[in-house]
C-alpha cells in the first residue's frame, strides 16, 4: 500500500493478494466513511471491489475479471478497461462505470444504483434487473433485460435478439436498432414524461444524447398475470 | 467449466518463444480445469511424403525402441522415435493406412494422439502446471499452440478423454462446453465418411465433424460456419490446422471467450487473465467474440 496524491491510496495486485485488497476496501463497510483507492495491475482478477458498503471512490486501473463490483452499495467504482462476466451483479446503490466493454450479464439482478458501460455490453445485460439503472453507450447482446422487473435500461447503440423477453415493469430506452423483441415485450409511446425521465438519467450518467431519438419498450403485461380464463391450461 | 487457450504467432521472430508464452496462459486457467491438460503445438514441419505422429502409452517403462525395431523390421516402415514422458513423436515415410493398423496392432494400449506433418499433441491427467513441466511445454518452439484445462463432465478423467482432440491430419480442436447431439452425429460421421471416433467424448465428435467437412472440400472457416447449424449444445471452440487458427462460440454463447490481437500475434482464452503475460497486451485489440460468428486467421479462410 502506498499513499499517492491527496489521500489517494494505491493497492497493487502484483504485490498484495486479491483478498487483502478487498479486505482493505471492505474495512470501511457500514461506517459511512469515504476514501479514494486505485487498484493497480488488476490483470483480469475475479471479484474485485466486491461487497462494498461505504461511499468510497475506487478506480480499477485495467481490465477486470468476473463479478467486479458485485453487490455494491454506496461506492463509486470505475473500471478503466473491460469488465468480465457479471459486473455490478446484484448492485444495491452507488455507481459502477466501465470505460471499456462489459461481458455477459452486466448488472444482473441489480436492485439499485447506476451502471454505466461506455463500450458494448454482451448478452443478457440487465437480466432480472430489479431497480438498477443501466446506461450502455454501445450495443448490447441477445436476451438483454430478460425477466427485467424494475429499473431502466438505456442503450445508445443496437440491441441483439429477444430483447426484454418475459419483462415485468422495467423500462427500456433504445436509440439504435433492435434485432427482435422477446415474448411480451412491445414498443410503447415516448411521451414527455418519458423524455424527461430519460434526460434525467442521461444527465446522471454524464452522457449527452438527444432524447427524441430514442424509442421506449416495456411489458405488454399479457404474460405475467394469471388469468382465470386460462385456468384449464395450467 | 474447462479452460481453453490458443496462441497464433503472426511475427515469425516470436516462434522461438511459443512455449514460453503459451505455458503460462494454460497454467493461469488451472482453476477452470484441474483434472487434466493438453497442448497441441504446430512446429517442425516434416517432408511432404512423410507423416509425423504423436503416440501415447500409459506404461512409463514402455519400450519405444522395441516399437522402432518392429516398425522397421517387421512392417518395413521407416521409423524415427523421440520419447517425451508418456508420449513419443514418430516420424515415418509410411501413410496413415499403413501405419495405423501396425501401431494399434503392436500393443492395444498404444494410442495415436495426432497425425499430420506439423502437429504434435501432449495431454495427460494432472494439474496444468504438472502437465506442462512433464512435457517441457515452456521450451517448445513453433507457429501456434492450442491448449485445454479440463473439468470433466461428459466422460471419464483419462488421458484419452483429455483435449485437444485430433481426428484428421494436422487438425485439432479444444472445447469448453458440452454437445447434446454427439451420439447421433458420431454415427452419421462414421457411416458417411468412415471417420471412427475412438472415445465416448463429445468433443472428439466435433473434431470428427470438422474433419469430415474439410474432406468435403470446405475451408476451416466454412466448416465452422456449417457447424453452427449442425452441432447442438454449448461450445466455445478453438481450432488449429497446419497453418490456420479459428475460434467459434455457439449462438447462446454462455461459455466465455476473449480474443486479443496485435501485429505480432492473435490469442484467445476463456478469460482475459490468461493473456496478461503476452508481449504488448496493453496495446492489443481485446474483444469478446460474438455468438455464432467464425473468427479465423492464416490458412483457415
Amino acid at each position: 500500500m502506498s499513499a499517492g496524491a491527496a489521500n489517494l491510496i494505491e493497492l497493487d495486485l502484483a504485490e498484495s493478494s486479491l483478498r487483502a485488497v478487498n479486505q482493505t476496501l471492505q474495512r470501511h463497510n457500514g461506517k459511512g466513511e469515504d476514501g479514494h483507492y486505485r487498484i493497480l495491475r488488476p490483470n483480469g482478477a475475479h471479484a474485485l471491489a466486491c461487497g462494498l458498503d461505504a461511499p468510497l471512490t475506487v478506480e480499477i486501473a485495467g481490465h477486470a475479471g468476473y463479478y467486479c463490483a458485485g453487490m455494491n452499495q454506496a461506492a463509486r467504482v470505475t473500471i478503466a478497461g473491460n469488465a468480465g462476466p457479471g459486473v455490478a451483479e446484484n448492485m444495491m446503490s452507488g455507481v459502477v462505470r466501465v470505460q471499456g466493454d462489459a461481458s455477459q450479464y452486466a448488472g444482473a439482478s441489480g436492485h439499485g444504483g447506476l451502471l454505466v458501460i461506455e463500450g458494448n455490453a454482451s448478452s443478457r445485460c440487465g437480466i432480472s434487473m430489479k431497480g438498477i439503472d443501466i446506461v450502455v453507450l454501445g450495443d448490447v447482446g441477445h436476451m438483454s433485460a430478460f425477466m427485467a422487473q424494475a429499473g431502466r435500461l438505456v442503450v445508445l447503440g443496437d440491441v441483439g435478439s429477444d430483447f426484454g423477453d418475459s419483462i415485468y415493469e422495467a423500462v427500456l430506452y433504445v436509440r439504435g436498432r433492435v434485432a427482435s423483441l422477446g415474448a411480451d415485450c412491445i414498443e410503447k409511446d415516448m411521451q414527455d414524461e418519458h423524455r424527461n425521465d430519460l434526460a434525467d438519467l442521461l444527465r446522471l450518467a454524464g452522457i449527452e444524447a438527444e432524447t427524441g431519438e430514442f424509442r421506449r419498450y416495456g411489458s405488454a403485461r399479457q404474460l405475467y398475470h394469471f388469468k382465470t380464463d386460462h385456468a384449464g391450461a395450467y | 467449466m474447462c479452460g481453453i487457450a490458443g496462441l497464433y504467432l503472426k511475427n515469425r521472430a516470436l516462434e522461438r518463444q511459443l512455449g514460453a508464452l503459451f505455458a503460462p496462459m494454460l497454467i493461469e486457467l488451472s482453476d477452470r480445469g484441474p483434472d487434466s491438460a493438453g497442448v497441441a503445438v504446430y512446429h517442425d514441419p516434416i517432408d511432404e511424403d512423410g507423416l509425423k505422429l504423436t503416440l501415447y502409452h500409459p506404461d512409463p517403462a514402455f519400450d519405444w525402441d522395441g516399437l522402432t525395431e518392429f516398425l522397421e523390421e517387421e512392417a518395413q516402415l521407416s521409423a524415427e522415435i523421440q520419447p517425451i514422458a508418456s508420449h513419443a513423436v514418430l516420424i515415418s515415410d509410411g501413410d496413415e493406412a499403413s501405419l495405423r493398423p501396425v501401431i494399434e496392432g503392436y500393443d492395444p494400449e498404444l494410442q495415436i494422439m495426432s497425425l499430420g506433418r506439423v502437429i504434435e499433441i501432449y495431454k495427460e491427467v494432472g494439474l496444468p502446471a504438472e502437465v506442462c513441466a512433464r512435457f517441457g511445454i515452456g521450451s517448445l518452439q513453433g507457429s501456434h499452440a492450442i491448449g485445454h484445462t479440463r473439468m470433466a463432465t461428459e466422460s471419464a478423467v483419462t488421458t484419452a478423454g483429455s483435449h485437444p482432440f485430433s481426428t484428421g491430419l494436422d487438425l485439432c480442436l479444444v472445447h469448453n462446453g458440452s454437445l447434446s447431439n454427439h451420439n447421433w452425429l458420431r454415427a452419421q460421421i462414421e457411416r458417411r465418411f468412415g471417420i471412427h471416433c475412438r472415445t465416448e467424448n463429445d468433443t472428439e465428435v466435433a473434431a470428427a465433424y470438422l474433419t469430415a467437412k474439410l474432406l468435403d472440400g470446405l475451408s476451416l472457416h466454412q466448416a465452422l460456419e456449417a457447424a453452427i447449424g449442425d452441432l447442438d449444445g454449448f461450445y466455445t471452440f478453438c481450432v488449429g490446422t497446419g497453418a490456420g487458427f479459428a475460434v467459434l462460440r455457439d449462438p447462446i454463447a454462455c461459455k466465455p471467450a476473449v480474443l486479443a490481437e496485435t501485429a505480432d500475434w492473435v490469442a484467445m482464452a476463456s478469460e482475459y487473465r490468461a493473456l496478461t503475460g503476452l508481449p504488448g497486451v496493453e496495446r492489443a485489440k481485446v474483444w469478446e467474440p460474438q455468438p455464432a460468428t467464425v473468427y479465423s486467421w492464416g490458412a483457415a479462410a
